[in-house]
This record gives structure tokens, C-alpha cells and sequence, in this order.
């Protein structure tokens, strides 16, 4: 099942061309991951599924997106309704300076979806049992989110983004700030949250996207030089670029 | 002559500047590694030159007019005297000495005139030679010192330091002056007034105490319900509450907008046109308050049927809350600025609004820095006098009407000390008194403010 369907994307920063021609079919409720040397507009593309573009001026974003056969990029697209489908977790934890409670309740509440207290009550204790961080901070979900360590901040931001159920979580570069023991509990998060969510995750790691993903998408220079399986990618690239980047010749 | 010898001396010290330097070059030029830069060995000498100067300068000024007056009165002891007579003799003598003496010139007085003449001038050049002795000795030594292992790095950290030290010592020094100043003179003050009657009486009319006559003795009775304060720090409080009901909203809105919404272009407009009202001078917005707004509200209540006053606390207050307007939102603007992106991106990425991520993420992450903003604010405008002074009147009426006219405690500072008067006077007392509890009103504000924002930022940092 295809999920979502980029046709011809181009991004513009002001003049300069950030994104050249990207078309490139998301898998449903699989791990998507999107690879290259920094700058080379994998980021970008990320943030074009969520329109987060739109946040910065001189960004432009040309091209179709088709998610669930419905193009956001269209004018009737409304972007809070897009945004509650498709939930992002940044490179840099980034909880709100709010108690861990109001940190999940924070998407339930503007998007109303909880009628009364109990019904919030439970969403923030799912969302955070799937982030696999209940058992941590059951007795605490009233002290402030930023008193977390990294990992912890991380599965926090992870638990804010799946509270609103999104059907796809995208991630750039989740674990770039953590350290491995941290890094190998949101992987694992990551391998159980794709059964619900459709998942795609910007790394720099090789040995991460190997490890989580069974999409990739390689990006060099603005341009998709090269997708497909993670197995076909890594191990029988057809692009020699691919097969420098992947083996460490360059990057 | 100072001033010669000041430049001479300041001379000197970018000349052993130049030679610590040059010395420092030459060692260089003979391969031998230095261990420090050669400018350390420049400032050291300068530092060689200012010390003694600075040193020998102050002993100077302490020391030079007491020992002149010695060798002056000496003349004149044993002769029966009394110490009152012979600070007077001084005085003459040395009035008489600048050509400023109009009094009855006598012999004696003419003496000891010419001789604090001869005096002052002995010590002028034996000053002028001893700084310059020991400036060039103490340099002329640190020159020969210099070698390519001499630590010169460590004496000019040491010595700024120092400087940096006294520079903040004096201005803590300052503020315990003023305070211990308005302490004394505060006692002084309650001795006469019980404290009861200053804090809770009603009725404040120092005009009372203008007449009374200084010759006559200190009768407390007479200054009963003369210096109850209750009604002007309510006015304080009011004409602040009016400036603040102004102040806020709109300075935390422009400041929201500037921050948020508009683009760099307005932003880098609006952003110093909104300041320029920070620099107007405040005397300009006491005669705006009290020729324009003052007049404006007194015809539109009049056209309303309003009973309102030519110089009310409304206009004071109103034209006070404009000029604290840049404060506020220029400050907010800054501290919403430094919310960092990453949090809004966040909010933004779960779908909400840009209205909703400013109140429920932005707002509380800056609010520290506003509530700070209001808080200078809040003290600018309790501080605040001559808008007051001149658009709502100087008498002391307990009211909470706007539209009538009150007083402030700056403003009743300003009534009691403007014209003659006199020191322990309960009505120059009575300044200090409120300039006390003026300070002592900020004081606790500024500590509830860092009260609530180290607590706010305990939770959520």
C-alpha cells in the first residue's frame, strides 16, 4: 500500500534551488528512511510532508504530494487537519516548558479530542505506554518535561507526537543528540510504532537505517539518486554514488 | 596645576608604555622566548607609573590640608584660643588668601593669609616633585627587572582585577551611602512624627509646617495630622495602577506582534520608532499630559455630563502608561524573540495555530522575561515625578476617582523640597522619609519579582 506519493518536488529557499524533481512512494506502516551527506535536502523533503515549510518566509515548495490520494500542496489543504495526521519528531528534544502531562495532553486539547478529564487521562497514559516511558515517569507526569534526560526527553517528544494518533511520524534524525543506550531504546520504539504509524526517519547513521528501516532513499545534492528496499540499497546498489556513500568513500 | 601634572603624569605612563614595550622587542630580537606578550611588559611599566602616582596623589588630598592648617594655627597656640575661633581664623585666612574675603581684614588674618599662600604652594611643588621622583624611580626599577623570564603577565591580570574590582565596589558603596542617609535623617524624622501617624494617617499637608517659625522650639503637637501618608501612596499606587492598566496590554501586544508576526521589514521599523517614545524626555510628557490631555479629558467628561478635574490622575496616569509602553514591549519583544524556534516548530507540528502556540508555548516559556518587564516597568512608573508634578496636581487627596487629581510621593517630595529649607526640619525630614519608603517599596518589589521568576524558572528549566 502506498501511503504517500511525492511527484516532482521542487524547493526553493528564496533563488536557490534546495529540492530538484523528487518523486519518491511511501510504504504504508513500514520504516522509511531517507539518507545523505548533510545539505542534501533530505531534511527538506521532511519537512515538505508536514508543510513545516511554510513556517520559514522564503521557503517555496512546488510539486504534488499525495497523501492518501489527496495532494496537501493544494490551496484547500487545511494545515492544522494535515498536521494532526502527520505527527514529526525533531533532531533536538524539544519539550515544552510544561509539566509531562501537558506535554501529551497539548495535541488532544487543540485538536479536542478528549471530552472530559478521564478521557485525556487515558490518552496521555497510552500515548506515553507506547513511547515506552509509562513506567518511568507514571509518578511524576507533573514536574516539568525539560527535567528528563535526552532519552527520556526524546520519548517524551515521540509520546507528544503519537497522543493525536497520527497515521504517519516523521523524524529527523531522532537520535543524532542521544547517547546508544538511548539511541537503541527509540529504534526499538521506532520497530513497534511502525505497526500503527507509518514511519520515515532522516539519519546520518548507515548502521540505523540498516537497522530500522525497510525503505530507503538516498539523497545527494537535492537530487533522489536512489530508493527502494533497505536490503536491494545496501547491499546491490545500482547507483555508483549509492554505493560510495553507503561504503564510506564519501559523506 | 593639577591638571599639568595630571596629563604630565598620564604621559609618562604611555611613555614607559613605549620603552617596556620596545625592551620587551629588543630581548625578542635576541631569540630568547618571552613569557608574555610584548605589550604585558608595556601595560606593566604603565601600571609601575600609575601606582605611586595614584598612591602618593590620595595621601596628598587627605593629608595636605589638614597638616596646612596645623602649621597655621600653631602660631596661634598657646595664645587662649577656643577651637571655634580658630576654625574661623582658618576660614578668614583662607578666604582672604582667593580674594574672596569681605569682612574686616586684620593683621593677624592678613599673616596667616600669606602664609597659607607660601604653605600651599611649597606643598604644590614638593608634590609635583616627589609624584615625579617616585614615578620615574618606580619605572626606572621595573625597567631594569624586565628580563625574558620576568612575569609581567600575571601583575596585569592581577591589576585589572583590581580596577574592575573598585569599579563595582564604588557603586555598591554609593547605594549604601544613600541608604544610610536616608536612614538617619528617617529616624530623625519619626522622632518628631510617631510612625504610627506617617503610616496610617490620612490627612498630608506639609504646607502646615511652612509656618512654623525655625526660631521656635520643636512642638510635636503641631505636626499632628500634617504628615499622614495614607493618601499618597495610595495616589502612588493608583496613578501606577492607571499607568499599568495602559502599559500592559498594549506594550505586551506590540511586543507580541513584533516578535511573532511581523516581518523583518516592519519589525525593523516599528521596532525603533516605537523606542524613540523610551527617549522622549519626561518633562515633555507632563506638559503633554497637563496642556493636552488634561484639558481633552476635562471637555469630553464635561460634554458626558463627568465631573472631571483639569489635572486628574486619568491623564497622569494615561500620558505615564504611554511612556512606559516601549519598555514593556521592547523588552518582551527581546524575550519572545529568544524563545527558542525548536519549541515553536514543535507546537506548530502538532497542528496548532499560530495564536495557540504563542499562548499555550511561547507566552509561558518567555514569561519570566515579561513579568521582569513589567516589573521596570511597574518601578519606572512609581518612581515617575514630573508628569505628576505637572498634570495631576500637587494636593493629596485620598481618593480613588480618576477623574479627580492626586499626588504622589515624588510629587510631595518635590512640593517640600522646592524653595528654602532647612536641615532637621520635620518638613525636609518628611522628604527623606517617603524617599525612604519609596526604596523600600521597590525594594520588595524587585524581591517578589526575583521570587517569582526563580520559582517559575525552578519549575521549568
Amino acid at each position: 500500500m502506498i501511503k504517500i506519493k511525492a511527484k516532482d518536488v521542487d524547493v526553493f529557499y528564496g533563488k536557490k534551488q534546495a529540492l530538484f524533481n523528487i518523486s519518491l512512494d511511501i510504504e504504508e506502516n513500514q520504516v522509511t528512511a531517507l539518507i545523505g551527506p548533510s545539505g542534501c535536502g533530505k531534511s527538506t523533503f521532511l519537512r515538505c510532508l508536514n508543510r513545516m515549510n511554510d513556517v520559514i518566509d522564503i521557503c517555496s515548495v512546488k510539486g504534488e504530494i499525495l497523501i492518501n490520494d489527496f495532494n496537501i500542496n493544494d490551496k484547500s489543504c487545511d494545515v492544522v487537519r494535515l498536521r494532526e495526521k502527520i505527527g514529526m519528531v525533531f533532531q533536538k528534544p524539544n519539550p515544552f516548558p510544561k509539566t509531562l502531562y501537558e506535554n501529551v495532553s497539548y495535541g488532544p486539547t487543540i485538536h479536542g479530542m478528549a471530552q472530559s478529564k478521564q478521557e485525556m487521562d487515558e490518552i496521555v497514559e497510552t500515548s506515553l505506554k507506547k513511547a515506552a516511558l509509562w513506567e518511568e515517569v507514571k509518578d511524576r507526569l507533573h514536574e516539568p518535561g525539560t527535567g528528563l534526560s535526552g532519552g527520556q526527553q526524546q520519548r517524551l517528544c515521540i509520546a507528544r507526537a503519537i497522543s493525536v494518533t497520527p497515521e504517519v511520524i516523521l523524524m529527523d534524525e531522532p537520535c543524532s543528540a542521544l547517547d546508544p543506550i538511548a539511541t537503541a531504546q527509540i529504534e526499538e520504539l521506532i520497530d513497534e510504532l511502525k505497526k500503527e504509524h507509518t514511519i520515515i526517519i532522516v539519519t546520518h547513521s548507515m548502521a540505523q537505517a540498516a537497522r530500522v528501516s525497510q525503505n530507503t532513499g538516498f539523497f545527494h545534492l537535492g537530487r533522489l539518486i536512489e530508493h527502494g528496499s533497505t536490503d536491494k540499497i545496501f547491499k546491490n546498489p545500482d547507483n555508483k554514488k549509492t554505493q560510495d556513500y553507503i561504503t564510506g568513500r564519501f559523506g | 596645576m593639577n591638571l599639568i601634572l595630571f596629563t604630565f603624569i598620564v604621559l609618562l605612563g604611555f611613555t614607559s608604555y613605549y620603552f617596556g614595550r620596545k625592551k620587551a622587542y629588543t630581548i625578542q630580537s635576541t631569540k630568547k622566548r618571552l613569557t608574555a606578550l610584548p605589550q604585558f611588559y608595556g601595560y606593566y611599566l604603565a601600571i609601575w607609573c600609575a601606582i605611586p602616582a595614584f598612591i602618593i596623589f590620595s595621601l596628598w588630598a587627605i593629608f595636605e590640608p589638614t597638616i596646612v592648617k596645623l602649621l597655621i594655627l600653631s602660631d596661634y597656640s598657646n595664645q587662649g584660643y577656643l577651637d571655634d575661633e580658630l576654625n574661623l581664623l582658618y576660614e578668614k585666612s583662607k578666604a582672604l588668601s582667593r580674594g574672596q574675603f569681605t569682612g574686616e581684614i586684620t593683621p593677624f588674618i592678613e599673616a596667616s593669609a600669606e602664609k597659607y599662600l607660601s604653605l600651599r604652594s611649597i606643598a604644590q611643588s614638593s608634590k609635583v616633585v616627589i609624584v615625579l621622583s617616585a614615578i620615574i624611580a618606580s619605572v626606572a626599577y621595573a625597567y631594569k627587572r624586565i628580563s625574558s623570564n620576568s612575569r609581567t603577565r600575571e601583575p596585569v591580570e592581577k591589576f585589572l582585577k583590581a580596577v574592575l574590582f573598585t569599579a563595582s565596589l564604588a557603586a555598591i558603596l554609593t547605594t549604601v551611602g544613600i541608604v544610610f542617609s536616608l536612614i538617619f535623617q528617617t529616624i530623625d524624622f519619626f522622632k518628631v512624627i510617631p510612625l504610627f501617624d506617617f503610616v496610617f494617617g490620612t490627612h498630608w499637608y506639609p504646607a502646615k509646617a511652612f509656618v512654623r517659625d525655625s526660631s521656635e522650639a520643636l512642638d510635636p503637637t503641631m505636626y499632628s495630622d500634617t504628615f499622614g501618608a495614607v493618601p499618597i501612596f495610595a495616589g502612588t499606587f493608583f496613578i501606577a495602577f492607571i499607568a499599568m492598566c495602559v502599559a500592559i496590554p498594549i506594550g505586551l501586544m506590540s511586543g507580541i506582534y513584533l516578535a511573532e508576526y511581523a516581518s523583518t521589514k516592519v519589525r525593523q521599523y516599528a521596532k525603533p520608532l516605537i523606542e524613540i517614545l523610551a527617549g522622549i524626555p519626561t518633562v515633555v510628557y507632563g506638559f503633554f499630559a497637563a496642556l493636552t490631555v488634561g484639558p481633552f479629558l476635562k471637555e469630553l467628561g464635561t460634554s458626558m455630563g463627568l465631573e472631571v478635574s483639569a489635572e486628574s490622575a486619568l491623564a497622569a496616569g494615561g500620558v505615564m502608561g504611554i511612556m512606559i509602553i516601549p519598555f514593556i514591549s521592547s523588552l518582551s519583544d527581546d524575550v519572545i524573540t529568544s524563545v527558542p524556534q525548536s519549541l515553536r516548530d514543535g507546537s506548530y507540528a502538532m497542528g496548532a495555530t499560530k495564536s495557540e502556540t504563542i499562548k499555550r508555548v511561547i507566552f509561558p516559556a518567555a514569561l519570566p522575561g515579561i513579568v521582569g518587564s513589567i516589573l521596570l516597568g511597574v518601578s519606572r512608573a512609581i518612581g515617575e515625578t514630573m508628569i505628576v508634578v505637572m498634570a495631576s496636581g500637587l494636593a493629596a487627596n485620598l481618593t480613588l476617582n480618576p477623574l479627580e487629581s492626586t499626588s504622589t510621593i515624588t510629587a510631595q517630595i518635590v512640593v517640600i523640597l522646592i524653595g528654602d529649607q532647612a536641615f532637621g526640619d520635620p518638613k525636609t525630614q518628611a522628604a527623606f522619609a517617603l524617599g525612604m519608603s519609596l526604596f523600600l517599596v521597590t525594594l520588595c518589589l524587585n524581591i517578589v519579582a526575583l521570587r517569582v521568576v526563580k520559582k517559575y524558572r525552578e519549575k521549568y528549566e
